[in-house]
């Protein structure tokens, strides 16, 4: 018994050293993501994508199972979508219960990869994306980043909103050429919600979801 | 007598209830488009018309034309619009813009033979699109509510106002040969729709509710394009919601 209690005790005094180690170690991580400026961020993820799509043709060539895995993968972990969810359905979100909200996300996340998917079929190489400085103090905890897609053609305007969590920052709006994604679709949940309620907004969502299931996505 | 009263008065309560629809009233109406009723017959009018003739014309002429040919037809008219574009850059006091649109169109049509090659672009010289609505706006004319035209789609009241003199400067118009003209409207059109089809596609998945969607993103649209010309750059995108702020989030 009192083997097995000096064995615990050394064990403990070697192992404090590679705890302590591994636990600054972890601590450092965590913090360095919640250090990374938004408009490093931005860039990290939009080169990211581009690169994605590069490397495999059938990113290219519009495979939308691809294209959701790559979208889960890369970008999703820096999207409050819960909140981007919530801000479009509006005030029906709190009348909703916990697993229509999260229907409601799920089929909203549908739509938008769906439908923007086509948008990255048209990545080539002469693509690159061009993050404007950043224009917020230190202390701003909600800031926006602008960014543009430059390639064939006139440039394509690209800007995020984003807002500081603890695991860092976390897009929460989108903007393509002048066209912020939450006011857009706050219009039209809004219109569902008020002729047919939260249920009918999410079985409008899956009749459209489904319908462009049906047709290949968007092409 | 009595039946012309009959008939007149039929005819005055048939026309009071078209505007009456035209009018957006009760619990549904948005007052940003007061319209409503009218504009969505309207666009459903456009959207037959499109279905019927201008998509599969511009569907077969894509799928007939190479992309080249396209491309040089596309730039053609894009540089006949520069000039227009030099002119109402100029009246806002762009004078950048302004430069680079003539200089463009210059350019593309000595060098890019007659504007078939965007040579001006391969320059780095940039486009600066505006049109007599934007210079209208320059000037602190208000959008107006959303109104859908006949045939040629979404508009605003201000912009429509604007329409008869955008006419005027289209070097189109200038030609004094009816049915060429009216062949290259046709064509204009036709390869602007092909050049749409893909945004189109893009808008029939992305819309729970079409006409809703295409009136929101034009509004932001053609703000987005009136602020850029504002002086001090409009660049955080300035008007109404443009900044993408949101409330906090409430849990």
């Amino acid at each position: 018994m009192a083997e097995r209690k000096d064995f615990h005790m050394m064990m403990n005094r070697r192992s404090l050293g590679q705890l302590a180690a591994a636990a600054a170690l972890a601590a450092a991580l965590p913090a360095r993501a919640a250090d990374e400026a938004p408009d490093a961020l931005i860039k990290r993820l939009s080169n990211d994508v581009l690169q994605a799509i590069r490397g495999d043709k059938s990113l290219q060539n519009g495979d939308i199972t691809k294209i959701i895995a790559l979208v889960d993968r890369t970008i999703m972990p820096h999207v409050n979508f819960r909140r981007m969810t919530a801000a479009a359905v509006g005030p029906g979100w709190r009348q909703a219960t916990p697993e229509q909200q999260q229907r409601l996300q799920e089929e909203f996340k549908t739509l938008l990869v769906r439908t923007y998917a086509g948008a990255l079929t048209q990545v080539n190489a002469q693509t690159s994306i061009a993050v404007k400085p950043l224009r917020a103090q230190p202390t701003d905890t909600d800031v926006p980043v602008r960014t543009e897609i430059q390639g064939r053609g006139d440039p394509i305007q690209l800007d995020y909103r984003l807002e500081k969590t603890a695991d860092g920052w976390k897009i929460y709006n989108l903007n393509v050429l002048g066209v912020w994604l939450v006011e857009t679709y706050r219009n039209q949940f809004t219109q569902e919600i008020n002729s047919k309620g939260v249920a009918g907004l999410i079985d409008s969502l899956a009749a459209r979801n489904k319908a462009n299931a049906g047709n290949g996505g968007a092409k | 007598m009595t039946t012309t009263n009959a008939i007149a008065k039929t005819c005055i309560a048939a026309a009071a209830l078209v505007l009456a629809a035209g009018c957006a009233t009760g619990p549904q109406a948005n007052p940003a488009d007061p319209f409503e009723g009218y504009n969505r017959g309207m666009a459903r009018f456009n959207d037959g018309v499109d279905d019927a003739v201008l998509k599969p014309t511009a569907t077969a002429y894509q799928a007939v034309t190479p992309q080249p040919v396209r491309t040089g037809v596309t730039n053609v008219f894009a540089n006949l619009g520069d000039l227009w574009s030099s002119v109402n850059n100029l009246l806002q006091l762009r004078g950048e813009a302004a430069l680079d649109s003539f200089v463009r169109f210059n350019v593309n049509t000595v060098f890019g033979i007659g504007g078939l090659f965007d040579v001006a672009s391969e320059a780095g010289i940039q486009r600066h699109k505006s049109d007599f609505g934007l210079t209208l706006a320059r000037w602190g004319v208000p959008s107006g509510p959303y109104l859908v035209l006949p045939l040629l789609g979404p508009s605003t009241v201000r912009d429509t106002a604007a329409l008869p003199v955008d006419w005027q400067g289209d070097l189109v118009t200038q030609i004094g040969h009816v049915p060429t003209r009216n062949s290259l409207y046709g064509f204009r059109a036709v390869n602007t729709r092909a050049n749409l089809l893909n945004a189109g596609s893009v808008l029939d998945s992305a819309a729970l509710d079409k006409y809703s969607f295409t009136r929101d993103v034009y509004l932001q649209l053609r703000a987005q394009q009136a602020g850029q010309g504002a002086p001090g750059g409009g660049g955080d995108g300035g008007s109404e919601g443009g900044d993408g702020r949101l409330p906090p989030e409430e849990n």
